[in-house]
């Protein structure tokens, strides 16, 4: 609707209303935005600076939230780090003020890949599967199909405790626990539903009549499914992927009973960090804002979609 | 379209087959489309029925037996309905199940009412309000795990941010407010999370559910010459009304099954105060190891889900009729 349409409208809201509206809206989001911007905030503070009460607004940046993120370290006497050779590179150097020598690599970077391995790959998978599910249920009189796509919505109904409870059981019998194989089928089976949900909307709205036509053209099914539907459905694909990413993504429940060590994701893992005398809430918070970037990014890709993915396209707008 | 698409599509198929050249028309004629439906669906039927299917019915097995999966040599002992009736009759699982009810209760509530409000706001076209809508949706996107772990941090009583607000704002000294660790005050911890991140997604459906009322409608109610609080009543809310119901349908399946963030968050306690149903049957199964206890557990749980949402989805659908 353009605004010239409605500009001397009745329903046109008054230029009063408009600014509450705005006030109370920016409010609300302000508000709302402050845990995230101190998540940020947390990331570049000093161990310190982050305990400190009452909380500091300002303060200088430091990055040893990030240094601890990715290492984990020794206490060392003053005079064993005396006798080092200079540092290498400012971690090494903001660690030493501490007392402390960089002892190795922390699990971070492996959990951080285990998490994109097993996203992508679920989600490649469950697109994959989706899609061509999707076709088959839009174009084809297929027995039981209200039954069928209804039992496929169900499966995202169990709660996910409820579903690990036998699938522990099997990944164990089978040798898949705690492997991102097992993670990946897992993930894959739970987003299909809404991948098929998702696409067989989008596929729907694509007319029969262009594959008909290149059919008539001498494209078999196949060719015409290829060739005509899947360049008309790339919006729709795209968007359910980035909504099986976002779930693969920030998936806990069954990482955290199914995973524990080298299959494990990030969402366990990043709670664990710890320094010594409790959670190390910089290299926490380093970690969540390095976790959340991604996901932020998708978010304002999506917003144009997000309504239909959230609603498993039952809201098209 | 009167004639039935898949005469059509047939008929299409044919014309091709005599159309095109040997090789291509056999390969045409070897793939059916009824073999093409079901070579589609079949991957996602597999995968399905391999790891939902397969391990559900395993689960129902699992929940007439005394099976303990810390001990796969034990013998495994046929207990009928034991399990059901302990599960039924289990004063915690009673509990966990009051506690589950109070959290979706408060959750939809605040959400619902505040995620209206939003929206009809929103709905008043101010200039921005795509960015700012789009600033607002964020939070629902996050892991809940991973920001409500950090929220452990915010509510800390001496360092947090969440503390010092409210004592800066109240006076109250902020050692009083102990929000994970106090018991009257844990379960308003996990009810504040949980709408700060989902509030946003009820605003959505709602907002898509006011801007579906045509415009003549209120101009027809201005001529009547309707007031405003009228008009709200009489036409904003009923036809928002689908939407909302749909909202709460989501958030309430959501909720009912909510786990991780709450583990993080109290990890079910203090006590059991936080001990949602998801939580309690995580203990049961993963700590207690009663596995076939808590099969049952979860096979009660899955069945109130699936006969509320059913339920549910039957009202939705009268109101939508209507």
């Amino acid at each position: 609707m353009s605004s010239a349409n409605t500009a001397h409208s009745v329903v046109e809201p008054s230029a009063r209303s408009k600014r509450i509206a705005a006030t109370l809206v920016i409010l609300y989001a302000v508000i709302t935005m402050i845990p995230l911007v101190w998540i940020f905030l947390t990331s570049i503070k000093s161990p310190p600076d982050s305990i400190s009460y009452p909380p500091k607004i300002l303060f200088t940046p430091s990055l040893e939230g990030y240094c601890n993120l990715f290492t984990t370290r020794t206490r060392q006497t003053p005079e064993y780090i005396a006798s080092l050779p200079p540092p290498e590179g400012m971690c090494d150097a903001v660690t030493r003020e501490r007392n402390m020598v960089i002892a190795g690599p922390s699990n971070f970077l492996p959990r951080f890949t285990n998490s994109l391995i097993i996203a992508f790959g679920s989600t490649f998978l469950a697109v994959g599967f989706g899609t061509l599910a999707a076709y088959g249920f839009s174009r084809f009189k297929v027995p039981l199909a209200d039954d069928l796509l209804f039992f496929i919505l169900s499966t995202r109904m169990m709660p996910p405790i409820a579903v690990a409870i036998p699938i522990y059981l099997m990944y164990r019998q089978l040798g898949l626990s705690d492997t991102a194989l097992g993670m990946m089928l897992l993930y894959t089976a739970v987003n299909v539903s809404l991948a098929v949900w998702l696409l067989k909307g989008f596929i729907d709205e694509i007319p029969r009549e262009y594959e008909e036509a290149a059919m008539i053209d001498g494209y078999s099914r196949l060719q015409a499914f290829r060739k005509v539907v899947l360049p008309q459905a790339t919006t729709g694909i795209a968007a359910t992927a980035i909504f099986c990413l976002i779930f693969a993504w920030n998936e806990y429940a069954f990482a955290s009973l199914l995973t524990s060590g080298s299959a494990q994701t990030a969402p366990p893992f990043i709670p664990t960090i710890i320094g010594e005398g409790g959670q190390d809430w910089p290299a926490v918070a380093a970690g969540t804002t390095i976790f959340l970037v991604p996901i932020l990014v998708f978010t304002i890709l999506l917003r144009k979609q997000l309504l239909r993915g959230i609603t498993f396209g039952a809201v098209r707008k | 379209m009167t004639t039935s698409p898949h005469t059509y599509a047939d008929k299409a198929a044919e014309a091709a087959v005599r159309a095109t050249p040997e090789p291509l028309a056999r390969r045409v004629r070897a793939l059916s489309d009824k073999a093409i439906a079901w070579l589609f669906i079949a991957p996602t039927i597999a995968l399905l029925l391999a790891i939902n299917i397969f391990p559900l019915f395993w689960a129902i097995y699992l929940s007439f037996t005394n099976y303990r999966a810390n001990r796969p040599n034990a013998e495994v002992k046929n207990v009928g309905l034991g399990n059901y009736s302990r599960v039924l009759n289990d004063p915690d699982i009673w509990a966990s199940m009051q506690t589950t009810a109070h959290f979706v209760f408060w959750t939809i509530l605040l959400q619902t009412v505040i995620g209206f409000a939003l929206a009809y706001l929103i709905d008043r076209k101010f200039r921005g309000h795509a960015f700012w809508t789009t600033l607002i949706l964020i939070p629902m996107m996050l892991s809940p795990a991973v920001v409500g772990n950090f929220w452990r941090f915010l509510y800390e009583p001496q360092i947090g941010l969440f503390a010092y607000a409210v004592s800066f704002l109240t006076g109250i000294p902020t050692s009083e407010i102990q929000m994970l660790g106090s018991v009257s005050l844990a379960p308003w911890a996990i009810i504040i999370v949980d709408t700060w991140m989902w509030t946003p997604y009820v605003m959505l459906i709602c907002l898509a559910g006011l801007r579906s009322i045509p415009d003549y409608i209120y101009e027809a109610a201005e001529v009547d010459r309707a007031s405003n609080w009228r008009q709200f009543w009489s036409i904003t809310v009923p036809m928002a009304l689908p939407f909302i119901m749909l909202a709460v349908l989501f958030r309430g399946i959501e909720n009912f099954k909510m786990f991780d963030m709450v583990n993080l968050l109290t990890g079910g306690g203090p006590g059991s105060t936080t001990e949602v149903a998801s939580i309690a049957l995580k203990r049961d199964a993963f700590e207690a190891w009663a596995t076939g206890r808590s099969s049952a557990f979860a096979i009660v749980l899955f069945v109130a889900v699936f006969g509320l949402a059913n339920i549910y989805v039957k009202a939705l659908n009268r109101v939508k009729q209507r």
